[in-house]
């Protein structure tokens, strides 16, 4: 049975959790960096980013997160706070990604809690209806490397979901939905890779 | 770039953004600040929000008078000074106190009893409003008349200022276990259980159904060291709310610092023994139960 780690450090991993579970997919809460060793795939969840990092840094997890995901090529997905994470850069350099992905994120792209939104998306690769995505104060790519594929964008041109090789990042919260359609795509890279 | 520059059917402030929010602090501290450099502190030390005050509980309750929402330079300060999501409280009722913080652009309102009440009989309509909200409750049927008013967070009252974590944990024993009792019931006892708890019946329904409450369910009210975050976390909340507990200790660095690691290794005992090693002084508690009735803020609101 696959397993994939979710990062529990803080956020909404239950949510993401509770998707995967109901997908019949083995899950693992990571808060210590050793968790890492055994798992096939990783979601870094919604949550808040500067805190996030924050206590990656703390736990000492910076390190193993990047090796397992660049060096073993893990399979990881990152929801809003999570493709913060794993960004290459960010545009107001506070917290320090993991520069996992060739990808420029801006954070708060949107503006504050009032202006966040759902909208309706058409997302390369998914079949069925447009897919509803709920947006939380959330970041934007403001731009991304050649290796990198947009699966999703606004109407305004801004891509908000990519997938770069076994690393997928999306700016909105499919766990928030109980359309689980993200989480299907995801877990099949890891069953893919397994 | 404003979101009305998309065509396609946006919509802001639905009940999923509201509560959405929250589902995002959870395993999360939020610390009351007073000073833009307060806020900075707690956001270094891994706070997931602020809360703009400008006196924590303990000084409120010193201060006497009647207590307000604060001045809007000193919440835009703060909202300036942090990238993490900044909160602050309207009074209980006063809905214009919470169109004046939602103008404002902070990311969630208290409302809150540790003001004075404006309105003895009425909490805000929050419904109204795409800001979210996140108010107070003793017992089950509280939060779900604060749910159905349209609030999209709950926290315990707790004893604010107090710095004595035993109504937080009588609080959250109290919502906890009606809950579980609730998801053992049969449909046709839930009426009743609507009544006596003076509840909305599909909100004692979802409960039913789904065993927790239907928002994100934060401690709050006197939790002033790791271990009451800790206990307040083993007992079943979403995450805490640290008022005076932080800012009022002979360390605040490093008692914010211990309590955000303490929240996220709750289940951890030889990690909460590391980080309340050596912490200082936390902040002087009062005695709850020889406190008189007029000064407890946890019976402001119904």
């Amino acid at each position: 049975m696959t397993t994939v780690g979710v990062l529990a450090i803080q956020g909404d991993f239950a949510e993401h959790r509770k998707t995967l579970e109901r997908l019949g997919v083995h899950v693992r809460e990571i808060r210590m960096p050793h968790q890492l060793d055994d798992i096939e795939g990783l979601i870094i969840p919604g949550g808040e980013s500067t805190t996030i990092v924050q206590l990656i840094d703390i736990y000492e997890m910076r390190e193993r997160l990047r090796e397992r995901i660049l060096r073993d090529r893990m399979p990881t997905w990152g929801t809003c706070a999570g493709m913060i994470v794993m960004a290459g850069y960010l545009s107001d350099h506070r917290p320090q990604p993991l520069r996992l992905m060739d990808t420029r994120v801006s954070r708060n792209a949107f503006g504050r809690q009032v202006d966040s939104f759902e909208t309706e998306l058409e997302v390369s690769g998914m079949d069925g209806p447009p897919y509803c995505a709920v947006f939380i104060r959330a970041p934007v790519f403001e731009s991304v490397g050649e290796s990198v594929e947009v699966l999703a964008s606004l109407d305004d041109g801004r891509p908000v979901a990519v997938r770069q090789g076994h690393m997928l990042a999306t700016s909105f919260h499919p766990e928030l939905t109980d359309d689980d359609r993200m989480h299907r795509l995801f877990v099949d890279m890891v069953e893919r890779r397994a | 770039m404003a979101i009305d520059t998309l065509t396609t059917r946006t919509e802001t402030g639905t009940w999923r953004v509201k509560a959405g929010l929250a589902q995002m602090l959870k395993g999360g501290v939020i610390m009351d600040v007073v000073t833009a450099d307060q806020a900075m502190i707690a956001e270094n030390a891994g706070a997931v929000a602020v809360m703009a005050l400008e006196r924590v509980p303990a000084d409120i309750r010193k201060a006497g008078g009647v207590a307000r929402m604060s001045d809007p330079s000193k919440v835009a300060e703060i909202v300036e000074a942090v990238t993490i999501p900044v909160m602050a409280k309207a009074r209980i009722g006063h809905f214009v106190e919470a169109q004046v913080l939602e103008a404002l652009g902070v990311d969630y309102v208290d409302e809150s009893e540790v003001l004075t009440p404006a309105d003895e009989n009425n909490h805000i309509n929050k419904h109204d409003f795409k800001v979210p909200f996140v108010c107070g409750a003793r017992d089950l049927g509280e939060a779900l008349r604060r749910i159905g008013e349209g609030a999209a967070m709950i926290r315990t009252k707790g004893e604010a200022g107090s710095g004595n974590i035993v109504e937080a944990v009588r609080h959250a024993r109290r919502v906890l276990g009606e809950i579980r009792r609730i998801r053992n019931m049969g449909d046709d006892e839930l009426m009743a259980t609507a009544r006596d708890l003076r509840a909305p019946y599909e909100l004692v329904k979802d409960v039913q159904e789904n065993g927790s409450l239907p928002v994100v369910n934060f401690a709050a009210g006197g939790v002033s060291t790791p271990a009451d975050a800790a206990l307040m976390m083993q007992l079943g909340v979403d995450g805490i709310f640290v008022g005076s507990g932080i800012f009022k200790s002979a360390n605040p660095d490093r008692m914010a610092d211990a309590i955000v690691k303490a929240t996220t290794h709750y289940q951890d005992p030889s990690i909460l023994a590391d980080v309340s090693k050596g912490l200082g002084d936390a902040m002087p508690g009062l005695n709850v139960a020889d406190m008189p009735e007029s000064e407890r803020l946890a019976t402001r609101g119904w």
